[in-house]
């Protein structure tokens, strides 16, 4: 299965899309990790075929630019990039 | 897996070639060393360089504006002091005088580049008087006039179909 959890303080439903490759990425999953937030991720750039597809158009309905890491919290709060300070808020830690 | 003897060699050539050019990567080894991990990667699995930081097609051709140096390293250098995955960084943020914050994604998405793309084909060719078309480099703005663009920028070395049709 594609999609990972990282379990941790249930802050409603975090999810990152990111990158196997990207530093910001990795900087973005450390934070939630040492925060101590439960969350889901997948590393898009692992996925292939219909799988990829799927996940691409999900990421281009949150952030149309398809750019990493973009983090979903709640399906609402959409936080594109690694900004320390707004995600510290959206999981309320 | 990247072999990390091949991640410190690489990392090695990015620095001296970067210095020559008058350009520095990020002064942050262990972080710079991760997105030298994830060139080699993309290297490995699509046959170039694309940025680590962004979603490669797998297709030269589409993914050619975002193969480091990406078409958008210079503008990002200058507005933010850092390129888009943050390998590359100004003089003043090397030198540790100021901190690069988050570089907004400047490459427009799937939707945007391919309508760009129909019409960059739709636009006519050679404006009149013109003896040669004229090329700029997308990587450093390097512009020649001659019949095709070189096979290799002689400014910044990346080949030929980092070229556009500038005139």
């Amino acid at each position: 299965m594609a999609m990972q959890h990282v379990p941790g303080t249930d802050r409603g439903r975090v999810f990152l899309y990111a990158l196997s490759t990207c530093g910001w990425c990795a900087k973005t999953k450390q934070l939630l990790t040492d925060l101590g937030v439960g969350f889901s991720y997948v590393y898009v750039d692992l996925l292939s075929g219909e799988e990829r597809d799927q996940v691409v158009n999900e990421v281009e309905r949150w952030n149309p630019q398809l750019s990493f890491p973009t983090l979903v919290v709640n399906e609402t709060k959409v936080i594109v990039g690694f900004r320390e300070d707004e995600i510290r808020e959206a999981v309320g830690a | 897996m990247v072999d990390e003897s091949e991640v410190d060699r690489f990392a090695r050539d990015l620095a001296r070639e970067a210095e020559a050019g008058g350009y520095h990567l990020n002064p942050d080894e262990e972080f710079t060393r991760s997105l030298v991990r994830g060139l080699l990667a993309n290297q490995e699995r699509y046959g170039y360089i694309s940025c680590p930081c962004r979603l490669a097609s797998g297709n030269r051709e589409d993914d050619l504006d975002i193969i480091c140096p990406c078409d958008y390293r210079d503008p990002d250098l200058s507005e933010y002091g850092a390129c888009y995955c943050a390998l590359y960084v100004a003089a003043d943020v090397e030198a540790g005088a100021r901190a690069a914050g988050p570089v907004p994604e400047r490459r427009p998405g799937p939707a945007e580049r391919q309508r760009q793309k129909e019409e960059q084909a739709a636009a006519g060719r050679i404006p009149g008087g013109l003896k040669y078309p004229v090329w700029r480099c997308r990587v450093c703005g390097y512009l020649c006039a001659r019949e095709r663009p070189p096979e290799t920028c002689p400014i910044c070395r990346v080949p030929r179909d980092r070229f556009e049709r500038f005139i």
